[in-house]
C-alpha cells in the first residue's frame, strides 16, 4: 500500500487515540481534586508538564488555573495537541483516505469532529464530566467500528499500531502524574488522601475495577505493576506493545523473534524487556524515571516506524 | 405539487412545448409526477439531497477558509433527450474531439495547419496552453484527448451550441453517477415504465480508456489516478472515481522518478506506475519543465513520459485548445483534417485580435458576452446585459489593453427546465455536459451533467457560483 496511505491511517487512529487520553488526564484531574480537603491548592500545573508542553503553555497563558489549562488541552486550535486540534487532524487524515477507510469510519471522525466542535462554540453550556465521557466514547466507537468494518488488512494494521503505540505512550504519562503530583506534606504518604489519588489514576485508565479483580488491595507499586506490565488488561503498556508489535509482524511477514528493519527490533527488544523486568526492579530505579525511559523508547519505535515505512527514498 | 400551472412562457423549455402541453418524450414523466399525492414530490426531493449529502458528494469553495464543503444542489427534476436528438449529438461530439485530437497532434507536430494557412501561427503560440516541451511529444496511440467534458447549450430556437470543450481536466461525472443512483432510489417505478439508458457503466469505460494507453506487453499495468489532494475542489470525485476502479489514488508526493520510470512509495518499496490519469494542471505538474514552484508535482515526470515509460491521461498539451480563441476555429479543423461540415455548431464568436471584430465588440458591449480566452469556471467573464455602466467600461480598457485574449459571444437566451423552487415549479436556465473517451474508438457517455442556475434569472450554471445539477435522462428508443 501506498507509504502516504499506511501514514495517514496511523496517524488517523494515534489522533483519535490521544483525544480521548486526554480527556482521560483531565477527568482524572477533576476527579482527584474533588477529593482533596478543602485548603489544599488546586493542583493543575501537573497536567501540562505531563503532556509536555509546559513550556508552550506558561508563555501564552501564564498560571495554571482549572479554566487555562482546560482550555488549552481542550479548546486551544492553536496546540497541536488539544482534543479539538487531535480530531481536526484525524479528519484530515481520514479524508485524504476516505477510498482507503469503510464509510462508517469516516463518518464517525466526521460526527466525533463536529460534537467537539460543537462544545467548542457552545462553551458557555459546557460541562466538563459530561464531554470527557462523550469523547471517550466516541473515540471507542471509532475503533469498534473500525474493529467490525474494515477488513483487517495491511492498512487496518498500520491503524493497530498507531493507535497501541499512542495508548502505551499515554498510560506511561497518566502514571506519571502521581509523581508530579503533590501531597500536603511527606506524612501523608500511605493516608487515605494517597490511597484516593491512586484510585483515581486507576479511574482515569478505566483500570480500576479490573485491578481490583486481580490485586485486591491499592498500593503504589500494585498500581505501577498494573499499568506497566500487567499481560491482559488492554490500557497496560506491556499489552499495547505486544498487540503493536503483533500488527508489525502481520505487515512485515516476518514471524516473531526476528526482525528485519529497525522498527521491528525496537520494539521487539521493548516488548521483550517488559516481558521479563520485575516490579521490584522499577521501584529501584525509580517510577519516574523508568516511565521516562519508556517514553523515550517508544518515540524511539515511532521514529522507527517512520523511517521504515513513510519516509521512503530512492536511492540516486 | 402539480405541473398545470406552469408556463414556460417565451423560452425553449426542455420538458413543455407550451403551457399544458408536454413534449412527447416528457409525457409520461410529467403524467406521473402529476399523479403523486400532494407533498409527496418535495418529500422525495429532501430525501434525495440527505442521501447526496451522506454519500458525501460535497465539492470545495476556493477562498473559503471555514465550512469548505458544500453539496451540489439537487433537483429531482430530470432532463430528458430524446434518442433521435442523442443520436445526433454523439455523432457530433465524436466528429469534434476527433478533429481536435487530430490539431493538437498537428500543432506539436508538423503544424500542417499553419502552413496550409487555416490558422495564424501566432494564435497557437500565444494560448497559454500552448507548451513548448511538448512539442515533439508522441503518446500512445496518437490520442492526447482522453477524456473530455464538452459544454453544450440551447438556445431559444431549440438549437445546440457547443460552448467550451474542456480538454484538460474536466469534472463533474461523479455527480452523474450519483445523481442518477440517488433518483433511483427515490423513483423506482418511473425507471421501470421508461427505457432510460444507463450510466453506471462509466468506471468501466474509463478504465479500459487508461488501460489502452499502457504498453501492451504488460500482464498487470498499473493505474492511478493523480490528485492535488483534498483541498482540490474536485477531491471528492478523484476519490470517487479511484474507489470505482478500483486503483490508486495518488498525489504528488506518493511518486518519485527512479531508474528512469515513474514509481509510488509504497510501504513495501518503490513500485512502478504505467499509466496516469491526472487530475492536476499541466502547469503544475513538473517543477523541473513547467512552474518551478509548484509542490504538487512529480520533478523528472515529462522527461519519463517523453521517453514513453509512463502513460498520461490526458497528454500534457493539450489545454491549448481550451483557449477560446483557438476555440473559435474548431469547425475549421473539422472541414480541414476530416473534409466534413460540423454536425454541431460553435457560438458565433468575435475575436478581438482582429481589427474590425474588436470595433464592434467595443461598440456592442451592452448586447454581448465577453471572455477572458484563458479563464473557465464562469470567472473572467462580463454578462453585457446585466452589467453596469463602469463594469463595462472595466472591460473596454482590459479588452483594449490585451485584445489576444478576449471573446465576445452574443447572449444567448439558455433553454429552462422546471424546477422545484419553495412549493412550485419554476423554469431555470440549463447546460449540458456530456462525457467522451478517446480510447480504442471515441465513447460518448450517454446523458452528462445537466447543471441548471438556480438563482432566478441567472444564466450562470458553474457550481462555485449557486448552480445546481440535475439527472439528465437519454431516452433508450
Amino acid at each position: 500500500m501506498l507509504s502516504r496511505v499506511a501514514d495517514s491511517i496511523y496517524w488517523l487512529n494515534r489522533y483519535v487515540e490521544r483525544a480521548e487520553n486526554i480527556a482521560r488526564f483531565i477527568n482524572a484531574n477533576v476527579n482527584l481534586i474533588l477529593d482533596s480537603p478543602t485548603g489544599v491548592a488546586q493542583q493543575w500545573e501537573p497536567l501540562v508538564l505531563t503532556t509536555g508542553d509546559l513550556p508552550v503553555f506558561q508563555d501564552r497563558y501564564g498560571e495554571a488555573t482549572a479554566e487555562n489549562v482546560i482550555q488549552f488541552l481542550t479548546f486551544d486550535r492553536d496546540n497541536a495537541n488539544s482534543i479539538i486540534s487531535c480530531l481536526r487532524s484525524a479528519r484530515e487524515n481520514a479524508r485524504s483516505i476516505r477510498e482507503i477507510i469503510s464509510s462508517e469510519m469516516w463518518e464517525q471522525v466526521n460526527t466525533f469532529y463536529f460534537m467537539v466542535q460543537d462544545a467548542a462554540e457552545g462553551q458557555a453550556t459546557f460541562e466538563p464530566q459530561h464531554f470527557f465521557k462523550e469523547v471517550k466514547l466516541a473515540s471507542h466507537l471509532f475503533a469498534g467500528v473500525m474493529d467490525a468494518t474494515m477488513t483487517h488488512n495491511e492498512g487496518w494494521h498500520f491503524g493497530q499500531m498507531g493507535r497501541f503505540l499512542e495508548r502505551a505512550d499515554k498510560t506511561a504519562r497518566i502514571l506519571d502524574v502521581k509523581y508530579f503530583l503533590l501531597l500536603p506534606s511527606v506524612k501523608d504518604v500511605g493516608t487515605t488522601l494517597d490511597e484516593l489519588q491512586w484510585m483515581g489514576l486507576l479511574r482515569s485508565a478505566s483500570a480500576y475495577e479490573m485491578y481490583r479483580k486481580c490485586q485486591h488491595r491499592i498500593t503504589p507499586t500494585g498500581v505501577a505493576e498494573f499499568l506497566i506490565l500487567d499481560r491482559e488488561f488492554p490500557r497496560s503498556i506491556r499489552f499495547c506493545l505486544m498487540q503493536a508489535e503483533r500488527s508489525l509482524h502481520q505487515i512485515t511477514g516476518s514471524s516473531p523473534g526476528t526482525w528485519s528493519s529497525p522498527a521491528e527490533r525496537s520494539l521487539g527488544r521493548l516488548r521483550s524487556e517488559l516481558d521479563y523486568l520485575s516490579i521490584e526492579e522499577i521501584v529501584q530505579m525509580g517510577l519516574h524515571e523508568c516511565l521516562n525511559d519508556l517514553q523515550q523508547q517508544i518515540y524511539g519505535v515511532g521514529n522507527n516506524i517512520f523511517e521504515t515505512f513513510f519516509a521512503l527514498k530512492p536511492i540516486s | 405539487m402539480q405541473f398545470y400551472t406552469y408556463d414556460p412562457a417565451d423560452f425553449y423549455d426542455e420538458l413543455f412545448v407550451a403551457k399544458g402541453q408536454p413534449r412527447p418524450d416528457a409525457t409520461l414523466l410529467i403524467e406521473r409526477i402529476n399523479g403523486l399525492p400532494p407533498e409527496e414530490l418535495q418529500r422525495r426531493q429532501q430525501v434525495a439531497q440527505q442521501a447526496l449529502l451522506k454519500l458525501g458528494a460535497t465539492f470545495n469553495v476556493y477562498g473559503d477558509n471555514r465550512g469548505t464543503e458544500r453539496i451540489f444542489p439537487f433537483d429531482v427534476i430530470p432532463r430528458v433527450v430524446s434518442a433521435q436528438e442523442w443520436t445526433e449529438m454523439e455523432k457530433g461530439l465524436k466528429q469534434r474531439i476527433y478533429a481536435l485530437n487530430c490539431f493538437i497532434a498537428d500543432i506539436y507536430d508538423a503544424q500542417k495547419i499553419v502552413t496550409d494557412g487555416v490558422i495564424p501561427l501566432e494564435l497557437i503560440t500565444s494560448a497559454k496552453g500552448f507548451l513548448k516541451p511538448c512539442i515533439g511529444l508522441k503518446p500512445p496511440g496518437g490520442i492526447w484527448c482522453h477524456i473530455t467534458g464538452t459544454d453544450l447549450v440551447r438556445d431559444k430556437d431549440g438549437q445546440w451550441y457547443v460552448l467550451e470543450d474542456n480538454l484538460r481536466c474536466p469534472s463533474g461525472v461523479s455527480y452523474v453517477l450519483e445523481n442518477r443512483r440517488v433518483m433511483k432510489s427515490s423513483f423506482p417505478k418511473l425507471f421501470e415504465t421508461i427505457a432510460i439508458r444507463p450510466v453506471d457503466d462509466y468506471p468501466s469505460h474509463l478504465l479500459e480508456t487508461l488501460l489502452n494507453l499502457a504498453p501492451a506487453n504488460l500482464a498487470d499495468p498499473t493505474v492511478v489516478v493523480l490528485t492535488p489532494g483534498i483541498y482540490n475542489s474536485a477531491y471528492f470525485e478523484h476519490s470517487f472515481l479511484a474507489q470505482q476502479m478500483g486503483v490508486q489514488l495518488v498525489e504528488g508526493r506518493d511518486l518519485v522518478v527512479a531508474d528512469g520510470y515513474l514509481q509510488m512509495r509504497t510501504t513495501k518499496g518503490l513500485q512502478r506506475v504505467d499509466v496516469i490519469y491526472r487530475r492536476i494542471d499541466d502547469d503544475f505538474i513538473d517543477p523541473l519543465v513547467f512552474r518551478s514552484d509548484s509542490t504538487l508535482g512529480i520533478p523528472g515526470l515529462t522527461e519519463v513520459y517523453r521517453n514513453r515509460r509512463v502513460a498520461i491521461a490526458n497528454a500534457l498539451g493539450t489545454g491549448v485548445a481550451d483557449d477560446k480563441v483557438i476555440y473559435a476555429y474548431v469547425p475549421e479543423m473539422i472541414r480541414y483534417y476530416l473534409k466534413e461540415d460540423p454536425i454541431l455548431q460553435n457560438v458565433p464568436t468575435y475575436l478581438c485580435w482582429e481589427e474590425k471584430q474588436l470595433n464592434h465588440v467595443l461598440a456592442n458591449l451592452d448586447k454581448l458576452v465577453v471572455k477572458c480566452a484563458n479563464e473557465s469556471g464562469g470567472y473572467g467573464m462580463l454578462v453585457g446585459p446585466h452589467a453596469t455602466q463602469s463594469q463595462r467600461e472595466e472591460f473596454a480598457q482590459l479588452i483594449k489593453a490585451n485584445p489576444r485574449n478576449y471573446i465576445a459571444q452574443p447572449t444567448l437566451c439558455l433553454s429552462r427546465v422546471p424546477t422545484i423552487i419553495g412549493d412550485r415549479f419554476e423554469g431555470c436556465h440549463v447546460d449540458l455536459r456530456p462525457y467522451i473517451l478517446y480510447g480504442k474508438d471515441i465513447y460518448v457517455h450517454p446523458g452528462g451533467l445537466t447543471r441548471v442556475a438556480l438563482k432566478k434569472g441567472s444564466l450562470v450554471v458553474n457550481s462555485s457560483q449557486g448552480g445546481g445539477s440535475k439527472d439528465t435522462w437519454v431516452l433508450a428508443n
